[in-house]
């Protein structure tokens, strides 16, 4: 042990000009990287978003310039004749979009309000596993999954096929944003009504779905918006349609599938209302998320405020 | 009067009980219809499906390998080229980046998150595609035109532009996920790499990515299973040819646009069933990736996993 | 009245008895490790440290002590300027080492963080093994002679007396140690990568009294060596392990001097309800 101490002892000065000497040899090195790394980075964040600022670009000018009152008051007009709208489109992605939320709301709130109000901890964790999954799938995975349900014994593309494909895909957004919202709303609010004498399933409804309505809101409207734009679920369900609908049993036009056809056509002019129609729909989808964050905020204000 | 409140009660709570199970119901209805549909492809191609090179409608002969090839392919180069962008700028937006821009970043990149795939492939028409046929793709023959990659006819359309567009299309998703999983590291950790005399890259390098690595491994699998499943704007440029061509000039074909393609058209059971199979193959491939990602993710939110071992030695 | 309202109204009343305290004792350069001058310390307009004036004895345990909230740590993580990550974050005066300004525009500030090493109040093993853990400040260094890795990792770890209780297990993770071992593993990561100063905050306040022990018989054996400022917010730490002590109350040091002075009779009336513990 003795020997041993004298080793370490005489190696000491030994060590000390050791890291010295690493540092001075690899201090511009270790300097430079440190600096290229943040140019690095701050070029990831740039590559990133140049595409965003092209497709915002395009968006504007080349959707503005094909926008017009046309646009939302016709109908598409045969191939190769120019002018023409989107009218039947635009109305078919809001009546799709209807139906999905009476299909996706009803079950995505219930399933949440079971998971945050009654289900023991082994069956939300499963239903919570599932709905990751069931946000997994692939758009086009609904897309046949209704046509299998819908389209084959209706015997007809229909409004109410692309719609319940669009509603499914809802439900695992509206079912955790409900159940992540209730779990917020405090327990003595709960306990405050039973308190007053009220059945449970009341005071859920009275006092914490209404506490916390507003996330309830956010959450469908960002599923909402997370459907707006889907094509590959109507592709086979809605089908897409060049004239008004007369009922819903029948193919209805979609802006997504509008855009789609006209982007791969070869003709110049439906380019240009393929883009307006972008327009359109990215409008669409950004206003439902501008009414999201609405809710959403003032509902953190509100959870902020109680505390 | 009681027991009329526990009857309301448990009435209000079978209901809700029974949405619930909607969830469980439509995921193994999913499963059983994809199943009943595709079972007469499943019959008579069996396992010779997936190694099946040819795609012929008229004589009702069917393989999907060039469809997996496709996805495959597609998948894993947009992976190659988003993983290192997103997470650089998760790190950037996480350790770097001013407050205002971060925040007005942030927003950015949630804009990119929510443009749908429609518009991406239109964007990838007018935009990506004539910029990869005039720009990228000579430039890329010219300097590494000696890889099989990146050799062949340059059309613009191809398996390299979707893979492209799809790499933008999963980037938000990565940077979010990171971007989590980078906030979860506890601040203490960086300040002790400070204070061992880390530059700041050598403190991000050495705490975050090797805290943070399995959480963003499951953001870049969940990424991953995106890219498998993305149909629109894959479908509008990669050029919709069944071949497989280790070059990335070449056009292709994914499992999800052929489906997207040929649906409507599918004249013949078989041909249709053929499909629906890769619906279902589509259908089972997310569900196995989303585990992996959930159980990678899970695993880090549950307890910080313990590191890397050096081997011994003797000292 | 609470005391704590007493001594702000005492600090308001008689400014000039903080100012008096802590100005040179007449030492030599030589006798000064850490000279702080004029200190001023603002988190955006929140003014954190005020006026502080100290001179810090190498190869001695300085500990600085004071109610929570009173800016002992702030002030201990100017040291190594741990607190230029904080936005917003602003100093006045001067603090030299060795008598150079680590704030002056020349300051590697790296270099100076490999110099002037530091403990956590929480232990902060990264998730590698021990050897590991303790070869990272050489390994970011670049320093690839095996050798004296091998040489510098054991003698640390010899130095942070853990080595009897490892040196089997090197490669295993540093997560698996008992808290009182990984906050001796952070210590002998910070010795390996060669410090004349230690700055320790708080490092034994997740401990019990066996493994508070062990680090406080380490401080003595490290004093031999080392310059050490520790915080604590432990009076009867402060008194065993130091040779010189600080009192700071509201930002402001209000005393500082000899431990035994400053814990038997201090010159300052705050002091002596504090080091009684009448507050705090």
């Amino acid at each position: 042990m003795v020997g041993y101490a004298e080793t370490i002892h005489r190696n000491d000065a030994q060590t000390a000009s050791a890291i010295k000497a690493a540092f001075e040899r690899t201090r511009s090195y270790r300097f430079w990287k440190d600096r290229i790394a943040v140019y690095f980075l701050f070029l990831c964040a740039v590559c990133v978003l140049a595409p965003l600022f092209s497709i915002l670009g395009d968006l504007l000018t080349q959707g503005f310039s094909a926008l017009n009152l046309d646009f939302f008051t016709k109908l598409p007009k045969p191939v190769g004749e120019s002018g023409g709208g989107m009218a039947n489109a635009i109305v078919g992605t809001l009546i799709l979009l209807g139906i999905a939320l009476t299909v996706g709301v009803p079950i995505g709130l219930g399933a949440g309000i079971y998971l945050s109000e009654y289900a023991g901890s082994r069956f939300a964790f499963v239903i919570r596993f599932l709905t990751d999954v069931m946000n997994g799938v692939p758009s086009i995975v609904y897309g046949i999954f209704a046509y299998t349900l819908f389209v084959v014994p209706m015997k007809s593309f229909s409004a109410w096929s692309g719609g319940a494909a669009l509603g499914i895909m809802m439900i695992p957004i509206v079912t955790r944003t409900t159940e992540q919202f209730l779990r917020m709303v405090p327990s003595t609010l709960r306990e405050a009504g039973l308190a007053l004498g009220a059945p449970r399933w009341r005071v859920t409804i009275d006092i914490v779905l209404s506490t916390a309505k507003g996330g309830i809101i956010t959450g469908v409207m960002v599923a909402l918006s997370r459907v707006a734009g889907e094509t590959a679920p109507l592709l086979f369900t809605a089908f897409g349609n060049r004239f008004w609908h007369s009922n819903l049993t029948e193919p209805i036009a979609a802006l997504p599938i509008q855009i789609f056809s006209y982007a791969i056509s070869p003709f110049e002019d439906w380019h240009r209302q393929a883009w307006a129609g972008a327009l359109v729909l990215i409008f669409i989808v950004f206003l439902i998320n501008l009414i999201a964050n609405y809710f959403v905020s003032r509902q953190s204000k509100m959870f902020a405020g109680r505390k | 009067m009681k027991s009329r409140k526990d009857g309301g009660d448990r009435l209000f709570q079978a209901a809700m009980m029974g949405f619930a199970l909607i969830i469980v119901l439509l995921i193994v209805g999913i499963i059983t219809e994809l199943t009943r549909s595709s079972m007469l492809s499943i019959k008579h191609f069996g396992f010779s499906f997936f190694t099946g090179m040819t795609w012929d409608p008229v004589f009702e002969n069917f393989g999907a390998l060039p469809f997996i090839y496709g996805t495959l392919v597609t998948s894993l180069v947009a992976l190659l080229i988003a993983v290192p962008i997103g997470v650089g700028t998760a790190i950037y937006l996480a350790e770097y980046a001013p407050p205002f821009l971060r925040k007005s970043m942030s927003l950015l990149v949630d804009l990119l998150a929510a443009i749908p795939s429609v518009v991406y492939g239109l964007w990838a028409i007018f935009e990506l595609v004539p910029l990869m046929r005039t720009n990228i793709q000579p430039f890329l023959g010219k300097y590494l035109g000696f890889l099989p990659f990146f050799q062949g006819p340059n059309y613009g359309v191809g398996m390299l532009a979707a893979s492209l567009v799809l790499a933008i299309m999963i980037v938000p998703f990565i940077i979010s996920i990171s971007r989590e999983v980078i906030m979860t590291v506890p601040h203490v950790y960086k300040e002790a790499a400070y204070a061992l005399g880390s530059t700041r890259w050598e403190a991000v390098r050495s705490i975050i990515l090797s805290y943070g690595k399995t959480g963003i491994l499951g953001g870049v699998i969940l990424a991953l299973g995106r890219a498998i499943g993305e149909t629109m704007a894959v479908t509008m440029i990669i050029g919709n040819n069944v071949t497989i061509s280790p070059s990335l000039f070449s056009p292709g074909y994914t499992l999800a646009s052929v489906i997207a393609n040929e649906f409507t058209e599918a004249t013949g059971n078989l041909y249709l069933s053929a499909l629906i199979e890769m619906g279902l193959v589509l259908f089972i491939v997310s569900i196995i990736v989303n585990m992996i990602a959930r159980m990678l993710i899970w695993s880090v939110t549950q307890k910080q996993s313990t590191g890397t071992t050096l081997k011994p030695r003797a000292l | 009245m609470p005391i704590e309202e007493v001594m702000e109204r005492q600090l308001e009343i008689n400014p000039q008895a903080v100012s008096k305290t802590g100005e040179s004792q007449g030492l030599t350069q030589e006798e000064i490790k850490i000279s702080v001058k004029n200190l001023h310390f603002y988190y955006g307009k929140h003014k954190a440290l005020e006026n502080i004036s100290m001179d810090l004895r190498p190869k001695k345990v300085t500990a600085l002590i004071g109610p929570s909230g009173c800016g002992k740590s702030t002030f201990l993580r100017l040291f190594n300027r741990m607190n230029d990550l904080i936005p917003h974050a602003r100093i006045e005066g001067a603090i030299r080492i060795d008598g150079k300004d680590i704030y002056g525009k020349d300051t590697d500030v790296v270099e100076l963080r490999r110099k002037v090493g530091m403990v956590f109040q929480k232990s902060t093993p990264f998730t590698k093994s021990i050897f590991d853990n303790v070869a990272y400040g050489l390994k970011i260094l670049g320093l690839r002679d095996k050798e004296i890795i091998h040489q510098i990792v054991e003698k640390s770890l010899r130095g942070a007396a853990l080595w009897d209780e490892v040196k089997d297990n090197l490669s295993k993770s540093a997560l698996q140690l008992s808290g009182g071992q990984q906050q001796r593993l952070c210590i002998a990561r910070a010795l390996a990568v060669g410090p004349e100063v230690l700055l320790m905050d708080e490092p034994c306040s997740a401990l019990d009294p066996t493994a508070t022990a062990r680090i406080e018989e380490l401080i003595f054996e490290l004093k031999k060596q080392y310059t050490i400022v520790i915080v604590t917010h432990n009076m009867q730490q402060a008194a065993r392990v130091s040779d010189e002590t600080g009192f700071l109350f509201l930002g402001k040091l209000i005393e500082f001097g000899n431990t035994d002075k400053i814990f038997t009779k201090p010159d300052n009336p705050m002091t002596e309800s504090y080091v009684t513990g009448r507050f705090g």
